[in-house]
């Protein structure tokens, strides 16, 4: 499944990082603290969390992520989304809380 | 240059989490016990309590740099100190408009209460005061920066509460006055595992909530004397000054 198929079908905005759509996504990781992700995460998944800060960006660039989610409606930090239109990760939002975004998300990649 | 003992991480007793005992006049004997020459006044999301203590500090040659220990959105702990009463209540209007409006529950959280010098409880806050405020690290960084105060994350050692913890790793291009480390390690062993921050600035504090706690653990400053500029010269390593710890 690609990052643009999980925006359509759970009705995601792309907040920044447009170009990088067309990844193939290879599950998710949800979690707010960030030295978690970092230790735990893996290449190619989406990320499910409610930070803007730009740290987020810089971890999903290292552990090479296919996209974040926000939740709740965040939305990126200005240099957060700078950052992720030069490399092409895609920032999302969503409206719904994480426990919501993360249960359709997961039924969605199950189904592969 | 004389050798200044400096702790600059205390809670009062208006922290939910500092002690009953921690009331101003019982802070300033302990610190006066121990040897401290600066304490940090840094309750959590507030600084009502600072000016009292300085006022009291004063009698006895202590320099007190009033502050908080923020707790910004990111659940980031960061001490913040200013040099004058009239910035501090500056900054703390800026806390009280961004604090959320979680009720205190004493029961569970404990007291956050402002007492006077005979310890009468003068004002109970309402607001849960360990709550993260509605404003981003790099916000708060520039409010007390804009205000000439010092900026300091606290105990990033530490797996919780700390922009390490939260963040995932220290931000190349914030502007942090020092980084603190807690009692529970050391500058050698935290540069062990942490080599991208060798060029930091490091200060060690108590933290103490408890009042046998005050002064444990302190940050030796060299400087000529004992006041804000001569702290903010010696954090920044000019003309002589310089800050060392184990």
């Amino acid at each position: 499944m690609k990052v643009s198929d999980i925006v359509e079908k759970l009705g995601l905005k792309v907040c920044s990082g447009e170009q990088g759509l067309n990844k193939e996504i290879e599950g998710g990781y949800t979690s707010d603290l960030l030295s978690d992700v970092m230790g735990n995460a893996d290449a190619d998944q989406v990320w499910v969390t409610l930070q803007t800060h730009k740290n987020i960006m810089a971890i999903a660039s290292l552990k090479e992520l296919a996209a974040i989610v926000l939740v709740k409606g965040y939305e990126p930090e200005a240099d957060a989304a700078e950052q992720s239109n030069e490399e092409g990760i895609p920032i999302l939002s969503s409206e719904e809380e994480a426990f919501e975004l993360t249960g359709k998300l997961y039924k969605l990649l199950s189904v592969e | 240059m004389k050798t200044f003992r400096v702790d600059l991480h205390t809670h009062t007793v208006l922290s939910p989490c500092g002690d009953l005992e921690m009331s101003p006049v019982n802070i300033v004997e302990k610190a006066k016990e121990r040897g401290i020459d600066v304490l940090g006044i840094s309750d959590h999301n507030s600084t009502l309590h600072a000016p009292l203590i300085k006022k009291l500090a004063a009698k006895e040659n202590i320099e007190i740099m009033m502050g908080a220990e923020v707790t910004t959105k990111e659940e980031v702990h960061c001490l913040c100190f200013f040099e004058t009463e009239e910035k501090l209540v500056v900054f703390q209007k800026y806390l009280d408009k961004h604090l959320p409006h979680i009720a205190n529950d004493s029961d569970k959280f404990g007291y956050q209460v402002v007492v006077n010098e005979e310890e009468e409880i003068l004002n109970e806050v309402e607001w849960l005061l360990i709550s993260g405020i509605n404003q981003s690290i790099d916000q708060l960084e520039k409010k007390v920066h804009e205000l000439d105060g010092l900026f300091i994350p606290a105990h990033v050692n530490k797996m919780q509460d700390s922009i390490i913890s939260q963040l995932g790793f220290i931000p190349i291009d914030l502007n942090v006055d020092a980084l603190e480390i807690s009692q529970h390690t050391t500058k050698s062993e935290f540069l062990k595992k942490n080599k991208y921050l060798k060029n930091y600035n490091f200060i060690r504090s108590s933290d103490a909530h408890y009042i046998d706690n005050i002064g444990n653990t302190w940050t030796n400053f060299f400087m000529e004397r004992r006041n804000f500029e001569e702290i903010k010269m010696a954090l920044a390593g000019i003309e002589g000054r310089k800050i060392e710890i184990k």
